[in-house]
């Protein structure tokens, strides 16, 4: 393999951290409002959510990369595959990371937020000074363990056209007709990519299971 | 139904509770429950576990609504809508149990948050405030450390101090020392004398009946959801008039 498909894997590699970066973070917009809508307290607003959740959990995520990608463009949405697998990638991290979030929010003690309540502050104080700031510290394991989910994800956006570092690899593979030397290199660069997360995550892990002790 | 004559009959009440009443889906846990504390007056609320306590007095700053009957505090009807729940909030302070302070701030701003945020204090403004109160419960020098870093009693001492930074009207203390060694219960108590000597309206739940005599210008006795006998404390424990409030002391001072 020469210099130029290497050259052309990593452009790929660059989209997959585009796209990895713009679903985490707009994942994580969405998956907060996801949260507290879960965590309302108003029944109707609770159960649409839990309907949102379980549709993301419950499908797979290549089914829901095409409803966006050929959904969209019947109802009349002209996007390019870039746009559509990022919105797909966006909604469905903002289940996850939404229900990864409600169980750390429900996990801080109801001791803090009847604390809060007495002390006069709003619902917006409440969730920003005192529950969100325990909850973000309870949920980064996962959190990490998600996103290191989503990037491995981005894959599936290949099938839909786009080109990240899994459909450069395809696209290499099939002019050199090396697959295993394509496919090896491909795997190393998500592993370098992954594993620092993986294993930062444990180390968080440990730390809050340390702290809580 | 029993009435007694307190100075809330002479001065206009603090609180006024008529014939409140608080259900738990189909259980009731509060039966017209009439009270009325006079301004500055130390009330010591007593009674068997499950007997409601709690439930009474988080009706009082509506961490628990009630369905039944008015609440009067300050000269405002706590109403369900979150805008006299809120004007109430901020004349009420609360102390519990297990002191709930805010583990990821410091003792600092814990007392810092509520005044900044809920009564619009500006940054110098409450950490002046917070560091006199945090002076008057004596423990200044924790000012920087995080709760778990203090024992129990310095968390509950703490705890009183972020609700005194409110400037509140009312206290109300839900077995502030239940939780604490033995040890460490004296620190809280004289913090609570304290403050009563210096003519708080206040309302304790506790089963310190040294602290009920010392302090406290009546007490309430409840069973089951209902106020069963008031009286001040002389009166109280030398003649209690029901066979429920006898058995209860019989137990509580049998214990100690
Ligand atoms: N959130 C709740 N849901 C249902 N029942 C409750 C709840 N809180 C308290 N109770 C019930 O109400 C009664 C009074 O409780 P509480 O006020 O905590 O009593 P106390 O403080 O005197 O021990 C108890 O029987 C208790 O089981
Ligand atoms: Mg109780």
């Amino acid at each position: 393999m020469g210099r130029e498909e290497f050259v052309f894997l990593l452009i790929g590699l660059k989209w997959t951290v585009a796209l990895s970066i713009v679903a985490f973070v707009c994942g994580c917009v969405a998956g907060l409002v996801v949260a507290l809508a879960r965590t309302s307290g108003i029944a109707i607003v609770e159960g649409v959510t839990a309907f949102y959740i379980a549709i993301f959990q419950g499908t797979p995520l290549l089914m829901q990369l095409f409803v966006v990608y050929y959904g969209l463009a019947l109802v009349g949405i002209r996007m390019d595959a870039w746009a559509a697998v990022s919105v797909g990638l966006t909604l469905h991290a903002s289940a996850y990371l939404g229900e990864i979030w409600r169980g750390s929010i429900e996990a801080v003690p109801r001791g803090q937020t009847e604390a809060a309540k007495a002390l006069a502050l709003g619902y917006v104080s409440r969730m920003k000074d005192v529950v969100l700031p325990q909850a973000i510290r309870i949920s980064l394991p996962a959190t990490v363990g998600f996103l290191v989910q989503l990037i491995k994800g981005t894959s599936l956006a290949s099938i839909v056209g786009f080109t990240e570092l899994t459909r450069a690899g395809n696209i290499i593979s099939n002019q050199i007709f090396q697959p295993i030397t394509v496919f090896g290199i491909v795997g190393a660069l998500y592993f370098i990519m992954c594993c620092p997360l993986t294993i930062w995550g444990a180390h968080l892990e440990r730390r809050f299971a340390a702290s809580a002790r | 139904m029993i009435q007694t004559a307190t100075k809330a009959d002479t001065t206009e009440p603090m609180i006024t509770m008529s014939d409140v009443g608080k259900w738990y889906g189909a259980f009731q846990a509060l039966h017209d429950v009439d009270i009325t504390v006079a301004k500055g007056e130390r009330i010591v609320l007593c009674g068997p576990s499950g007997s409601g306590k709690s439930t009474l007095i988080r009706c009082i700053n509506h961490l628990e609504a009630y369905q039944k009957g008015e609440i009067h505090v300050g000269g405002i009807l706590l109403g369900h809508s979150s805008k006299t729940i809120d004007a109430v909030r901020r004349e009420v302070g609360m102390v519990f149990q297990q002191f709930n302070l805010f583990p990821h701030l410091t003792v600092l701003q814990n007392c810092m948050l509520a005044p900044i945020r809920a009564l619009g204090l500006s940054k110098a403004e409450a950490q002046e405030r917070a560091k006199s109160l945090l002076e008057r419960v004596k423990i200044s020098e924790q000012a920087e450390k995080y709760p778990a870093q203090l024992s129990g009693g310095q968390q509950q001492r703490v705890a009183i101090a972020r609700a005194l930074c409110m400037r509140p009207k009312v206290m109300l203390f839900d077995e502030p020392t239940s939780a604490l060694d033995p040890e460490m219960v004296k620190e809280v108590l004289d913090t609570m004398i304290a403050l009563a000597e210096e003519g708080m309206t206040m309302i304790c739940v506790t089963h310190e009946m040294g602290f009920a005599r010392q302090v406290a210008d009546r007490v309430i006795f409840m069973a089951n959801g209902a106020i069963v006998e008031e009286a001040p404390p002389a009166e109280f424990f030398s003649n209690p008039q029901h066979e429920r409030t006898r058995k209860f002391l019989g137990e509580i001072l049998g214990r100690h």
